[in-house]
Order: C-alpha cells, then structure tokens, then sequence
C-alpha cells in the first residue's frame, strides 16, 4: 500500500535548521515568511496531500484519461480535487501579489511541490505547468497579455501547457516545423501540430493557455529562427470574457507506461489566433524561463516518489515475517521476524532514505538561493545566487529523478513479489518515476547541459559557487570530533571531483566528444558529491544536538547522524568508481563503428 | 451574536503517544501538537454560523503555555475574527479550564458557547459541564446538529441509545461530537490572514482566576502489551479456555 505522510520533521529541519529559511523573511517582498508561517503553511499543505490526493492516486493509475470527439476527462476525483486544490490557494504560493497570488517565497513552493508529487504526481503535472506558464508569461509578455493571462493562471481558473515537441523533433528544437504568419491586429495564425502535450486538453480548467513555439515565415534555420506564441484554447473578448474556441483541436491522447491520470495530448493547431511572447526569433530563451522552472520543478517529482517509496516499503518491512534474523542474540522466540531485520533490506531501505533526505537539502538549498538571486538587495548576491541555481539545476534535474527511480525500485525489491502486484501500488510508484527521468530533457541532455554549458560558463565562475564553500567547509572541520568522520570521505571525493573538471575540461576543448562521453557519469559524480556537502552541512547541526537521551528529538538528530555516516560509507564511494570511469575517456565507446551494432 | 469557542492545545492523533519514564504523565517535549479534534469542530461550526449569517463575531479563547498561540492562529486560519490568549505555563485541569472561561465570557459576554465535548489527550469530557454550571447557563453537550433559533437553538445530541433533540434557551453552552461537522482545510490566504488577526493575551492572575490543580496524578502507565492469540483445536477447547483461563463464562 502507498503510505505517506508528509516528513515534516525532517522539511523543518532542513528549513529551519539548517538553512535558516527565515533569513527569507528579511528579504523586501518576502516579510510574511517568517518561520511559523512556513510551519503553519506545511501543516495544511500536508494534510489536503494526504487526504485528498494520495487517495486519488490509485484511482487515477487505474483509470486514467479518457479521450472521446476531442474532449480528455480526467480520472474521478480528479476535478473535484483540482478546485480544492487552486480554492485553497495551493496553486499560487508563490505568484505575484498583483495577480492574485500569495507573493511568498519560491522554496515553499517547492516543499508543498514535494508533498503533491508524493501523493499524486500525475495530478501535480497539472498545476506545475500552469505555473511556468505564469512565469514565462510574467517575466516576458507585454503587458497587456499580463493583464489578461495571469489572474486566470494565478487562480487557476485557466491553466497552462508549454508546446515543444513535434512529431520529428523533442530535444533538437531548431528541426520544428510549426508555422506562424501575421494575421489582423498584430495577432498571428499559427498552423501545424505538437505531440506530447502534458495538460493539453483536460476538464479541470475553463481555459487553457498554450505556449507555443513555431516558425515566422522570415525565421532563419535552426534554433534561431524560433518564436514564441501565446495560443488560448478558448479566444479571450477585448472585456476578458471568454469567448468562441481558438483553432486548437486535441487529437489523441497517449497510451502512457506511467502517471495515467496526467493527459499527454496531440496537440492541432488550424489556423489559431496566437501572440507574440518577447521579440520574434527569439523565442527559446524565453521558453527556457519555464524550462529551468520546470527542470527544478521535475526534479522534486523524482525526490517526492523517492520519499513514498521509502514510507511504503518501510511499514511493509516492519509487518511482514520471513526469515529468522542473523544477529547473535536477537533471537525473538518467533517463528519469524519482520524482514526489517535483514541486512540487504535494510541497506535498501537506508539507500533510499539517505538520498531522500540528501537530496532534499539539495533541493531546498538550490530553492533557497532561487529566492535570493530574486529578492536579495544587493546585484552581486543575486547573480552569485542566480550562477549557483544554473549551475545546479540540471544536476538536481538528473541525479534526483534517477534517485527517485531507484527508490521505487528497491520498495518494489523490499516487497518481493507482492512489490510487482498492482494492488500494493509499487509497481504503480516505479512506473509513474520513469517519466521524471524523460521529460523537461532526458537526463542524458541535462548532462550535456552541465558539461557543455555549466562547466565553461564565464570561465567556470559557476563551479567555484559550489568548490569554494564546499572546499571551505571541509579545511575547516577536518579536526572536528564531531564530523571527522563523515569529512574524510568527502574531502576525498570532492578532491577527485575537481580532478575530473579539469581533467575533462581540458580534452573536451579539443575533442567535445570526450567531454559528452563522461557527461552522465561526470554529472552523477557531481550529485553525489554534492549531496555529500549536504550531508556535512546537516552533520553538522544535527551533531550539536545528538547527545543526550535517546527518545523524542534527541532520537531524530542521532538518526540524522547515523544515516549521514551511512552516507558516505555506503553511497558515496559510487564516486570513486565514477572517477575511474570518467579519467578512462570516450576510448571504449567510441571504438565502435556504427556497423558494428 | 457573539460566539465564543474555547479551545485546546493537544498531542498530534497521529503521534503514538509513549509514557514518561517518571510515569508522572505523557512524554510532550518535542512532539507534535495540534487542535484537538472536537476542538477544530467547534471552530468550523461557529464559522458556518457566521457564514450563514447567524453569528456575527467568533472569539477563540485557549488557556496555555506560549505555544499554544500555534493552536489559535490554526483556529483564526478557520475563519475565527479574533483570539484570546490566557497564558498558563502551569498544569491545568478542567475546572481551572472552566473558570478561566467563565471569567473570559464574562468579559465578553457572547450569545453562544461552543466548545469541543473532550480533549483526546486526557478525554476529561468535563470542562463543557462545568462551565455551564458556574455560569449558570444551559448546556447541550455531544451535540450533533445546532439549529439557531430567536433566543433558542435547537439541539440534537448524540447520548447512547441514539439521538436526542432538545431545546435550549441562549445564552448556552454546546459542546460538539465527531459528527456535527467536517472542518474545512484552512486556505493559503486564510493562513496569511490569520497572523494579522488580534490576539489579547492575558495571565490567569489578571483574571483573577484559581487554576490550582484540584486532582492529583498518581501513575500514568501504557495498557499491558496484547498477547499473541491462540488457535483451539475445538469448540470444546474453547469453552474450557474461556471458562477457566479468561474466566468470562
């Protein structure tokens, strides 16, 4: 059975304790976040996920969207949940005041972003992509459309898509073929289809606003030649009144191996009323406003299946008998005890606890400076903050979701064959993982993103962000009593991270092939290093508060302790074997001719 | 009309509640601590009067430690307008409870009472009783449906051989069952709103109020730990063990 109940504990902990999230507060705009209300926010944020959406999980799975004359229909309870869901306020935690929203900090978002995709990732792709769109919208559409689109987006009477994709062309957008061509009052008709629209027809808003990217007539080849349009499902009146529907038809939704409840649509656009978002041809780099969001925002999908993963598997490891346990004097006088006791169950379960809860930190960590390079007074802070969130965005994108993959994995492991069983819903968590690892760019592209982009990137300023605290950090425990420990094993690690900046930054300066060969393994490195940081950083805290006796909290800060130590005994050693594999080249893979498969 | 809802600060129903080692009471420090339950539905009620036009102000009184300021705003992010805050670092049982009410309702004077019928952490299921009586008022406990009236409401009540309906005059004091509602989830603009509602604090000597304990704890110890079952071989087997093993027959 799925079990979840929002880790509160450990969100505060990460929130408070060790990022002192209430620094946010002093922040011009940010004055409400203050520590309680963040608390207060959590608390009701986790129960409308645990009674309201985590039941509508299974249900969803098993009935999915359905498609009929071009209209989608959600699973049951799908609608009913969604005007709860935007009637609450959920939708807007961190939109502009101006539009409606709640103008808080863009790291709760994140929290309450986990505890939805926890419960019910493929209704939390719904809300997700109307708030990039929102962003998207705010940060590079003229006012007029502002004034239009974002109350509606805000308040989630609308909602959004972003329309990349086509036929022929994902990742390679320069290929796309979609046409737009002038039309009356500055609007433009844009013609041609999209696939794999997430949200791209459903019953859950009155509107929906499509992002769309296409080709002006005049559009020079490739990724430079692209444009961006707002495209309504249903045409807006000059009063903001809907009005006739726009020439935008859904297709066919697809068969899909996971988040069944989440419609993924042929898009077709004949001849539809749309308008320019920003200047003509350049409208990827607006598209990435949303993308980046959207990366950071589907490597929380990958952490929050991660952490039911471990809920579920645990209570199931704790009930279910088999086996007697191996420890000397542990004999229970039962004819069995719950596999929990076992070793390899245990190693799976601490597997994925310690990345949940490693990868949390990261996350709210990369939250954490989002919101400083928004708000913070000072240019210099907002850009360092700004630098460290680019650089970290693909690797919480890959590292999280193929983290968060792996938890499934190892619940469906722990619960033997009943984990491939339907009914206990692991199979469901596995299935539903898989995408996070695919969309908003496979894992592979945010690889390259990271060593063709991130690495070099004004002369590798983007990396020192991360280096120098980390490096700083670990010179200055190295002697502590408390951390000695945990700071061996990741000096170490860190050390050969660095190696293997240098060493690839320099042979894919004369050969991008070697640096795209190690790119998957250099970007796991990177994470768990990384998480390794977080790790300390955690430690740290929670050594000061360790002592004592062993219940009620003294209990959580040792368990933080023991699983940091598990950490970098059992997890972190992957980088050793990353390392050996990175410093080995494109040689092995490259040898191959393309004949040769 | 006036409506004033007591209410209070509990351990989380989530949380597995252990006993103190000092078996003096039950472990508190660092563990999560809510509204209670019957609490929250008193709160929700006296909104949906408010909402329905029928109460014009809701005042939510607690009397607690500093934290319990937590339990207020959860109760003013329901929908109540303002909060009074009788801090009382000491233990207090129900009848201190109930006095500090009473000075409050005095204070306040409102049309209406609501409180939750008992706590789940020590279910006393008292204070309700008592504070009627020291004001005086009627009462109408484990209520499970509240029709207002002019002067009057009506009543009906949960008691053990099914539902009673009976009327009172107001000013009275209601207690709430499980069934008389479903609190809402409190919206995120609410949450926010709450934090700039008013909250008067006030000390229970202000108010001139006794609240020292009356009752004494001499133990607090967890029930005995269940035995595994047993399976008989026969009907006979199981009438043997039931007569002379759990001696019920």
């Amino acid at each position: 059975m799925q079990t979840y109940k929002a880790p509160l504990r450990d969100m505060r902990f990460v929130l408070h304790e060790m990022l002192e999230a209430d620094q946010l507060s002093k922040l011009p705009g940010y004055e409400d976040a203050t520590a309680d209300t963040i608390d207060a926010i959590m608390e009701e944020g986790a129960k409308f996920c645990e009674d309201k959406l985590l039941p509508l999980n299974r249900i969803g799975d098993e009935e999915g969207c359905t498609y009929e004359n071009g209209v989608v229909r959600t699973p049951s309870g799908f609608k009913q949940a969604y005007d709860d869901f935007v009637g609450a306020g959920w939708q807007s935690i961190s939109s502009d005041p101006k539009y409606g929203g709640q103008g808080l900090p863009a790291l709760l978002n994140f929290v309450i972003e986990e505890m939805v995709c926890s419960t019910n990732l493929a209704f939390g792709v719904y809300p997700l992509l109307s708030r990039g769109a929102a962003a998207l919208i705010e940060t590079h559409a003229s006012d007029t459309l502002k004034d239009t689109y974002l109350p509606h987006l805000t308040d989630g009477s609308w909602s959004g898509t972003m329309c990349l994709t086509e036929s022929h062309c994902g990742t390679d957008l320069g290929l796309i073929r979609k046409k737009a061509v002038p039309g009356d009052n500055g609007a433009y008709r844009i013609s041609g289809s999209k696939m794999f629209i997430t949200g791209g027809e459903h019953d859950l808003a009155d509107n929906i606003i499509h992002l769309v990217l296409a080709k002006l007539p005049d559009a020079p080849d490739g990724v430079r030649g692209i444009s961006l349009f707002l495209v309504p499902k249903v045409n807006v009146k000059a009063d903001g009144e809907l009005g006739p529907r726009n020439g935008v038809s859904c297709g066919s939704i697809e068969k899909k191996m996971g988040i069944h409840g989440s419609a993924t649509c042929v898009l077709n656009f004949d001849d539809a009323e749309g308008y320019l978002i920003g200047e003509a041809h350049k409208g990827l780099r607006c598209m990435f406003t949303m993308m980046n969001g959207a990366r950071l925002g589907v490597g929380m999908q990958g952490l929050a299946l991660g952490e039911t993963a471990y809920q579920s598997a645990t209570a199931y490891a704790k009930e279910r008998r088999s086996g007697k346990s191996l420890a000397r004097g542990a004999d229970s006088g039962e004819k069995a005890d719950p596999i929990i006791v076992h070793p390899d169950v245990r190693n799976m379960l601490l597997t994925a606890r310690a990345y949940n809860e490693g990868t949390r930190a990261l996350a709210y960590w990369t939250a954490l400076k989002l919101d400083i390079s928004t708000k913070h007074p000072d240019a210099e802070v907002r850009r360092d903050a700004d630098e460290l969130v680019q650089l970290m965005t693909p690797i919480i994108k890959a590292f999280l979701t193929d983290r968060g993959f792996e938890a499934a994995n190892l619940a469906v492991q722990v619960h033997g064959g009943h984990g491939y069983i339907a009914e206990h819903g692991m199979e469901q968590l596995v299935r539903d993982a898989r995408i996070a690892q695919l969309y908003e760019g496979t894992n592979g592209i945010q690889a390259l993103d990271l060593v063709g982009r991130k690495l070099g990137m004004k002369t590798g300023r983007l990396l020192r962000h991360f280096f120098h605290p980390a490096t700083a950090f670990v010179e200055a425990h190295q002697e502590d009593e408390a951390l000695k420990d945990l700071v061996l094993p990741l000096a170490k690690a860190l050390g050969k991270l660095q190696q293997a900046t240098l060493v690839i930054a320099q042979k894919g300066l004369g050969d991008p092939e070697e640096a795209a060969a190690v790119a998957t393994d250099y970007l796991k490195m990177f994470g768990l290093v990384a998480i390794g940081y977080m790790w300390l950083l955690m430690a740290e805290k929670a050594a000061k508060k360790a002592n004592g006796n062993a219940d009620g909290d003294a209990r959580y800060y040792a368990n933080k302790m023991k699983t940091a130590r598990f950490y970098m005994y059992k997890l972190l050693p992957e980088s050793a074997s990353l390392f050996l594999r990175i410093m080995t080249g494109k040689t092995a893979m490259a040898q191959f001719d393309e004949d040769d498969f | 009309m006036k409506v004033l809802v007591g209410i209070k600060r509990t351990i989380d129903a989530n949380v597995k509640v252990r006993v103190k080692a000092d078996e003096s009471g039950v472990e508190t420090a660092n563990v999560k601590m809510t509204l209670n339950p019957f609490c929250e539905i008193a709160v929700e009620e006296a909104v949906r009067m408010k909402e329905a036009g029928s109460a014009e102000e809701i005042v939510v009184v607690t009397a607690g430690p500093e934290e319990a300021r937590q339990t207020l705003m959860t109760a003013l992010a329901i929908g109540a307008d303002r909060a009074v805050h009788v801090v009382a670092d000491q233990e207090i049982q129900p009848l201190a409870v109930a006095k500090v009410l009473k000075a409050v309702i005095e204070q306040e004077e409102p049309g209406l009472v609501i409180l939750g019928k008992q706590a789940i952490d020590d279910d006393s299921n008292q204070t309700g009783q008592m504070l009627a009586a020291l004001l005086n008022w009627p009462q109408a406990t484990f209520a499970s449906k509240i029709t207002l009236g002019e002067g009057e409401a009506e009543v009906t009540r949960e008691i053990d051989g099914g539902l009673e309906t009976l009327t009172v005059k107001l000013p009275a004091v209601m207690t709430t069952d499980l069934r008389l509602n479903e609190p809402r989830y409190a919206s995120l603009p609410n949450i926010m709103k709450a934090k700039k509602k008013p909250v008067d604090v006030k000390t229970v000597e202000e108010l001139g109020v006794d609240a020292a304990p009356r009752l004494k704890i001499v133990k607090v110890a967890a029930p005995d730990k269940r035995e595994a079952g047993v399976m008989v071989e026969s009907v006979a087997e199981l009438v043997e063990k039931l007569q002379n093993e759990a001696k019920v027959l």
